[in-house]
């Protein structure tokens, strides 16, 4: 038998390796995403006050620190039996969608659009973002940049610290926006919104209009039929910052849906003995392995998952572009991965008119920003849609607020199992009897998992703009038949 | 083989180390498991002394001062005192018994009194056992 | 800023150990002058970014690599063999970030054991299913062959703690501003400080940057959860009551915590090197309680909740009890 080993990956929060398995025919038998990372933090944050967990997890993941944040000063809150005043809500939710908007930013220009503005199988020395500026023209990849330093100021007026944000307090946060900093907010919400349109336009100009770049999305080794998991405010409409969390199935059709508090009664995590990640499935269904389709627990929680988990968006232009979407590609739920690229942009829109919405918003310069506290219960959970998943932080304290135990959720780790059978269904579908592996095979198996963005999403300047590989094909006695790398 | 503790005692030099001094004239019998570290002022000993006393094996670690209001520096025992205390309450997060640290006010007349502390603290130290400090922070595993 | 006739790049690594993600970030902040960092050097290898593969950094030649900022703590042997080869292949090699330079928050994991920590992860947490007690291993066996895992460590380790270390850059992550200056440094040739030093820093503690209006006031009577006081916004914390970690620790952030308005939790680490990176704190918050009776002492310093975790909070591996003892 045998085996390609892909190590390491990267653009993922830590390391990951992939090792596929061929049988003797030199088709693929299996693939494992293994997670070679751990640190420990359900057992460090015991022991700690929990009003310092906010800032302490924050370091889970220095691209997405404001998600955990948002989600530990949720569970916080809880801990405490408070909500925030709606000064502080909107406080919150405001830094969110800054923080969404350079994080779908980075990702678009420097890992998507590449594969699709200059082509998926073009020479690799041109498949980054260098070479979308070829095509796209210089502006944009200035523009990109100010974009992202942009969300970053607003991070910091906001939260202090620009990268670990420090806003969130028991029952609030801990600071308010002058009238002045609102008018500068508006303005730049303004230049959010347009820029998110551009960037729909680029997608529609060079994918939309390309009948076989559709026909990848859409007939590609691509499709993964699982369940569909989302936050939703109580119109069933994308949240990324509250409501509940609803799960949909293959057909679209409503499976649960479930206040944070619940989540127990809806997920489990599965253990395998070759990654240190975890494997969550939907509990009422059961782990079944490593299957899709109906009858699986298995599902997903991406861009795409919360657009076919939900039934619109809450703001006007995105909704037009929701609509589309599901338009084009046949209707909701849509299984194709690549599509993950498209609903990615759909968000973008949404967080740039939700941040103008909110910047705008009379309440937003208000002066009352935190909840009076009084004895603690001592249990909270706190869900919020980070931009690669549903994320769930479930804290216990004694009666001082004391942390006594932690279960965390992460983003991407509610994908683990699907981002293994993307890969191995990629590799099925392009590695056949007697197909010789390489540059071209290396790519598509990229796209693959590339679509979930896998917590890393920072690459604004990644040079060669693409997954770095190699791929070993060794006999089953280990000899090294043939080695090809992708630079 | 017997456990045979090694204790650092901490002593100011106005009173405690006066105090163990009389002592020893006075031909009083104790203990001699305590190695003795003369500081001008009780307020002098700051939690790093004491913990890399138990770092280099220490078993236990004593620290006297004169009473309060004796001070020979006015208020040094008292910051002694505040340090001691927060620090028994940072090692018991440690995982090292609070036990192993004391802090005792002994006066430069107080032989008879040393003579005890020494007594008792050796015993009590016999009876928690050898301090795994050294053992489990030198070598990384 | 760069000329074609300058000397050659400097070929330029940033590996991440046991990390977040957020010191790569810090390097990605640069935004504008990236460009100018790009002409200046040459990215040899960076896992996140580039496809430089492990085998290629040891083809290469020893100090084949000017400069490697190395982020994260080392928990595992992966990283523990990442930390031993970049120090062969780099001339110079930066503890780039609180992890690397004092074990940073994974350092906390020292509380526990490994033993407590996997059970916890894979036994105990109230959503894992695991009735046949599966552990991940650093080797397994499936149908189709053998899987492998990288070892597990009990210690979490600094950078220097497992290789000599030329340069500590601090911080979680660094301010980005001071890495440009330790850059631009390097490369137009400023003469450096002594190996061991810590650069891309200031000298001082926070409070000497610090806005915030401080007196002479420093007797506190009670110490008070951030959450229990309404907090005026320009006091000093400690004069509000409020632990904050900023007389003991290296300036160099812009007090970018307290323009949050939360105290300081010390991730830049103490303002020169000593023996412990937490026992100034300690005797210096001790000192300025303002009571003399043992039992009044007992009361206020009750309310020092967690002083392991606050004193040692990204330094836990490098202080001198740096593990809970079992």
């Amino acid at each position: 038998m045998k085996r390609i080993t892909i190590d390491p990956i990267t653009r993922l929060e830590g390391h990951g390796k992939i090792e596929i398995f061929l049988n003797d025919e030199g088709e693929v038998n299996n693939a494992y995403f293994q997670v070679p990372e751990l640190r420990g933090f359900e057992k460090f944050c015991e022991g700690r006050p929990v009003e310092e967990l906010p800032a302490i997890v924050a370091k889970i993941c220095g691209v997405c620190p404001g998600c955990h944040h948002m989600a530990s000063g949720k569970a916080v809150d809880a801990v405490f039996g408070v909500e925030p005043p709606p000064t502080a809500k909107k406080l919150r939710e405001l830094f969110y969608m800054a923080h969404f908007i350079h994080s779908h930013t980075a990702h678009f220009y420097a890992l998507a659009a590449p594969d699709f503005v200059v082509g998926p199988l073009a020479p690799a020395h041109q498949r980054n973002i260098v070479g979308l500026i070829g095509k796209v023209g210089k502006e944009i990849g200035t523009e990109v940049i100010k974009q992202r330093r942009m969300a970053q100021e607003i991070q910091a007026l906001l939260g202090g610290h620009q990268t670990f944000v420090v806003m969130n307090i028991p029952g609030g946060v801990r600071k308010g926006l002058t009238e002045q900093e609102r008018d500068d907010f508006v303005e730049k919400g303004k230049d959010f919104v347009k820029f998110a349109q551009f960037t729909i336009s680029i997608f529609e100009d060079f994918v939309l209009k390309n009948d076989e770049y559709v026909d990848l999305i859409l007939n590609g080794p691509y499709t993964l039929k699982l369940h569909s998991m989302g936050l939703v405010d109580e119109d069933n409409r994308v949240n990324f910052y509250d409501g509940k969390v609803r799960v949909v199935d293959t057909t679209g059709n409503e499976l649960y849906k479930y206040s944070p508090p619940d989540y127990l009664e809806y997920i489990a995590e599965h253990v395998e003995p070759w990654s240190y990640l975890k494997f969550p499935y939907l509990k009422k269904i059961g782990w079944k392995g490593f299957i899709e389709g109906q009858h699986s627990g298995l599902y997903h929680a991406t861009p795409l998952s919360r657009l076919n988990a939900a039934e619109g968006m809450a703001t006007p232009l995105a909704q037009k572009e929701y609509e589309k979407l599901f338009d084009t590609l046949g209707g909701r739920p849509v299984h194709a991965t690549l599509a993950m690229h498209w609903a990615r942009v759909v968000e973008l829109l949404y967080s740039a008119e939700r941040f103008l919405e909110l910047a705008s918003d009379p309440e937003i310069t208000g002066r009352d920003l935190r909840a009076q506290l009084g004895p603690i219960p001592g249990e909270g959970v706190g869900i919020v849609e980070a931009q690669r998943g549903t994320l769930t932080h479930h804290y216990q304290t004694d009666e001082k607020g004391m942390v006594k135990k932690v279960n965390l959720i992460v983003g991407t780790t509610n994908n683990n199992a699907a981002i293994c059978m993307s890969v191995k269904q990629a590799a099925k579908g392009l590695i056949k009897k007697g197909t010789p592996v390489n540059d071209g095979i290396l790519n598509m198996i990229e796209m693959a998992f590339r679509a979930y963005d896998p917590c890393f999403s920072c690459a604004t300047h990644s040079l060669p703009g693409q997954m770095p590989m190699i791929v070993e094909i060794r006999e089953a006695n280990g000899n090294l038949l043939q080695r090809l790398t992708r630079e | 083989m017997k456990f045979n503790p090694r204790i650092i005692a901490f002593l100011c030099n106005w009173c405690s180390y006066t105090g163990a001094d009389l002592a020893g004239t006075s031909r009083m019998q104790y203990k001699s498991n305590v190695r003795v570290v003369r500081v001008m002022c009780s307020g002098r000993v700051e939690p790093t002394f004491i913990l890399k006393a138990f770092k280099n094996g220490a078993d236990g670690v004593l620290v006297c001062g004169c009473h309060p209001g004796d001070c020979h520096y006015q208020e040094g025992n008292y910051r002694c005192l505040r340090r001691f205390l927060l620090l028994q309450k940072y090692i018991t997060q440690m995982g090292i018994e609070s036990e192993r640290l004391k802090l005792e006010w002994i006066s430069a007349s107080e032989g008879k009194q040393f003579a005890e502390l020494v007594n008792s603290f050796t015993e009590t130290i016999s009876e928690l056992g050898p301090c795994m400090v050294k053992e489990q922070v030198n070598t990384l595993t | 800023m760069y000329t074609e006739e300058s000397k050659p790049k400097l070929k330029l690594a940033v590996y991440w150990a046991a990390a977040c993600g957020g010191c790569c970030v810090s390097v990605l902040d640069v935004h504008e002058k990236l460009f100018d960092v790009i002409s200046a050097a040459d990215l040899v290898f960076w896992p996140i970014a580039l496809d430089t593969k492990y085998k290629d950094v040891e083809e290469m030649p020893d100090n084949y690599i000017d400069l490697t900022l190395f982020n994260g703590a080392v928990r595992n042997s992966e990283n523990e063999h990442m930390a031993k080869l970049l120090r062969k292949k780099s001339r110079i090699l930066v503890a780039y970030g609180s992890c690397a330079h004092m074990g940073g928050i994974p350092g906390l994991a020292n509380f526990s054991t490994k033993e407590e920590v996997l059970y916890r992860i894979f036994e105990e947490t109230e959503s894992v299913v695991n009735p046949e007690k599966v552990r991940p291993l650093p080797e397994c066996d499936v149908p189709e062959g053998k899987l492998e895992l990288p070892f597990f460590y009990n210690d979490v380790r600094s950078l220097s703690q497992v290789v000599e270390t030329d340069y500590f850059i601090p911080g979680c992550p660094p301010q980005t501003e001071r890495l440009l200056e330790v850059f631009i440094a390097i490369v137009s040739g400023a003469k450096l400080p002594p190996p061991g030093s810590v650069i891309g820093a200031g000298t001082r503690s926070q409070c000497d940057e610090c806005v915030r209006i401080k007196t002479e006031n420093k007797r506190i009577r009670k110490f008070y959860r951030p959450w229990e006081i309404i907090d005026d916004g320009i006091t000093c914390f400690m004069e509000q009551g409020v632990l904050c970690m900023g007389p003991a620790t290296r300036s160099g952030c812009g007090y970018r915590c307290i323009k949050g308005n939360a105290p300081c939790r010390g991730c830049y680490g103490p303002p020169e090197d000593l023996n412990d990176p937490g026992a100034k704190m300690m005797s210096a918050v001790a000192s300025i309680i303002d009571e003399e009776d043992p039992e009044e002492i007992m009361k206020i310093i009750e309310d020092v909740v967690d002083p392991a975790g606050l004193f040692y909070r990204f330094s836990l591996p490098v202080s001198l009890i740096r593990r809970k003892i079992s």
